[in-house]
C-alpha cells in the first residue's frame, strides 16, 4: 500500500471540503474495499477521509412507510435491526448475507452502494425497492444512481448522506453466492407494492444492476412463480467467468426470481 | 507521522505510525502483540481478528489510526492470569485446533458469536465462521468448541 495522508472528518461539510481539497483525495466508510483495493495497488490517493466520527451519518430510522438508513450504518446493523425487520424484512435479510460478520460489522451501506461492485447485494435491494439516495447535494432515484460496472451518478466528492426505502407490500431476496466470497454470482430482488405494481432486479449477472422488465409485466399479471415457467434473462451482455458461463447466470436469473417470488409468500 | 493512541487489552498505549499501517502490523510489529496472526492480508481468513470496541473486525483490514481512542482486544487479552477464559478452554477440551494458527482469530470471532447468542446452534456456528478459515481441523472441533465455549460463558455470567 502506498502511503497517503489520514484526515478524520467530523461533519459532512468538512469531509465534503477535505474532499476537494485533496490533490486526490478518497472517501472511507469502514475501509472494507477502499483498503483491499490499496492494498492491491489499484489505486493510489493522496488523502484518505474519514467518515467513521461523522455525526448523523448512522442510524436507521422508519416513519410511515419509509425507512431511512443512514450512509455509515452497518450491514450488521441493517441485519439486526428490528424496526427493519418489521417494515422491510428483505432489506434485513439483504444485509445478513452480506460477505461474513467481520465484513457486515465494518461495511456499510454508502460504501457498497457507492463502490457499486456488479456482484454487490445492496444494488438489487435498492432497485428493486425503488430507494431514493440523499447525497450532501441532491437527491438520486436508485434506477439512475448505479450507472455501469464500479461507477455511479455521484459527482466528484459527492457525498453519500443516506438511503430511503419505501416499504413494499412484499419482497424477496434470493442470491446464488460465490461460495468463497458469498459475493452474488446472481441475485434477484423481487418487490410488489400496494398499487401492485413489480419490480425484479438482478445483480451479479451482467456488469451492473438491471431490471427484467418482462419478468414484472409477467408478474404484474399473476404473482406467482408459475408466471416466469419458461422465463430466462438472455445471456447476450451477461458475465462470463471461472464461477459461471454467461447461459448459466441467464439461467439462475431465472430459477432465483421463481424462488424470490415464492418466498414472497 | 501520526502518533496513535488506543487502549490494548485494557491498558493505554501510543506509538507513530504511518497512515497506511494496519491495525495488525501495530499490534505485532510495535506493540509486540504476536497472538494476531495473519494469513492472507486479503480479508479472506480471519486469522487477524480482533475486537474494536467489542467487535469482531478483522485487523489486516483496518488501519492503525481508524483506531484512534478506541478499546482493542486480543488473543492476549482473555486469559486472567494462569486461568484460561471461558473460551479458550473448551478449545482445549474439545480439540478445536491442531496446529493452532487460526486459533486466535477463531476464538476472537467466537466471542462476537457468544455475545449475541448464548446458546448458537451448529447451524449458526458454521454460518458465523464464515470469514474464518482453519486448514488443519476439518471445523468439527471447532464448532462443538464455540458452542460449549458460548454456554460455558452463560453458566459463568448466571452464577
Ligand atoms: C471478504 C469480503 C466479502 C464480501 N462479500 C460481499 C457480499 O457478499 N456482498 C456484497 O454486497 N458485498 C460484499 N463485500 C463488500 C462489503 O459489502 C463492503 O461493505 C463494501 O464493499 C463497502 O465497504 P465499506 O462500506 O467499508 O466502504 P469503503 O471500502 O470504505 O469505501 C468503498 C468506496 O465507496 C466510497 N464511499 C464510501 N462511503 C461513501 C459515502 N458515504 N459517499 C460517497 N462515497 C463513499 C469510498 O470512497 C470507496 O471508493 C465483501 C467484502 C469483503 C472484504
Ligand atoms: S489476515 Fe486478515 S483476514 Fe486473513
Ligand atoms: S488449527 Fe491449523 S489452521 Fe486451524
Amino acid at each position: 500500500m502506498h502511503n497517503f495522508t489520514y484526515h478524520a472528518a467530523n461533519s459532512v461539510a468538512d469531509a465534503a471540503a477535505k474532499v476537494a481539497d485533496g490533490e486526490d483525495a478518497v472517501l472511507m466508510a469502514g475501509g472494507m474495499t477502499l483498503l483491499p483495493t490499496l492494498k492491491q495497488r489499484l489505486a493510489q490517493p493522496s488523502d484518505i477521509i474519514d467518515l467513521a466520527g461523522v455525526a448523523g451519518l448512522s442510524g436507521i430510522r422508519v416513519e410511515g412507510g419509509t425507512v431511512t438508513v443512514g450512509a455509515m450504518t452497518t450491514h450488521d446493523t441493517v441485519a439486526n435491526s428490528s424496526e427493519v425487520a418489521a417494515a422491510i424484512p428483505a432489506l434485513a435479510a439483504v444485509a445478513g448475507h452480506i460477505g461474513d460478520p467481520q465484513v457486515r460489522n465494518r461495511g456499510t451501506i454508502g460504501g457498497s452502494i457507492a463502490n457499486n461492485d456488479p456482484a454487490a447485494d445492496y444494488p438489487a435491494a435498492l432497485v428493486g425497492l425503488g430507494a431514493t439516495v440523499c447525497t450532501n447535494r441532491r437527491e438520486i432515484a436508485a434506477g439512475d444512481f448505479f450507472t455501469s460496472m464500479f461507477e455511479t451518478a455521484l459527482d466528484e466528492g459527492e457525498i453519500v448522506t443516506s438511503v430511503r426505502f419505501p416499504a413494499p407490500e412484499t419482497a424477496a431476496y434470493m442470491k446464488f453466492p460465490n461460495p468463497a466470497s458469498r459475493y452474488a454470482i446472481v441475485g434477484v430482488f423481487v418487490a410488489r407494492t400496494t398499487g401492485g405494481s413489480v419490480r425484479v432486479a438482478v445483480t451479479g449477472a451482467a456488469g451492473c444492476v438491471y431490471r427484467e422488465t418482462a419478468m414484472e409485466t409477467a408478474l404484474e399479471g399473476d404473482f406467482s412463480p408459475a408466471a416466469l415457467d419458461g422465463m430466462t434473462a438472455s445471456a447476450d451482455d451477461l458475465n462470463e467467468d471461472i464461477h459461471a458461463s454467461a447461459e448459466y447466470r441467464a439461467h439462475l436469473v431465472g430459477v432465483m426470481a421463481r424462488r424470490a417470488v415464492a418466498a414472497c409468500g | 507521522m501520526p502518533t496513535v493512541s488506543m487502549n490494548v487489552n485494557g491498558e493505554a498505549v501510543s506509538g507513530e505510525v504511518e497512515a497506511r499501517t494496519l491495525l495488525v502490523q501495530f499490534l505485532r510489529e510495535q506493540l509486540r502483540l504476536t497472538g494476531t496472526h495473519v494469513g492472507c492480508d486479503t480479508s479472506q481468513c480471519g486469522a487477524c481478528v480482533v475486537h474494536v470496541n467489542g467487535v469482531s473486525a478483522k485487523s489486516c483490514t483496518m488501519l492503525a489510526v481508524q483506531c484512534a481512542d478506541a478499546e482493542v482486544t486480543t488473543i492476549e487479552g482473555l486469559a486472567d492470569g494462569d486461568d484460561l477464559h471461558p473460551m479458550q478452554e473448551a478449545f482445549r477440551d474439545n480439540h478445536g485446533l491442531q496446529c493452532g494458527f487460526c486459533t486466535p482469530g477463531m476464538i476472537m470471532s467466537a466471542l462476537d458469536l457468544a455475545r449475541r447468542n448464548s446458546t448458537p446452534s451448529e447451524q449458526e456456528v458454521r454460518d458465523w465462521l464464515e470469514g474464518n478459515i482453519c486448514r488443519c481441523t476439518g471445523y468439527h472441533n471447532i464448532v462443538k468448541s464455540i458452542m460449549a465455549g458460548a454456554r460455558a460463558m452463560a453458566a459463568v455470567r448466571g452464577g
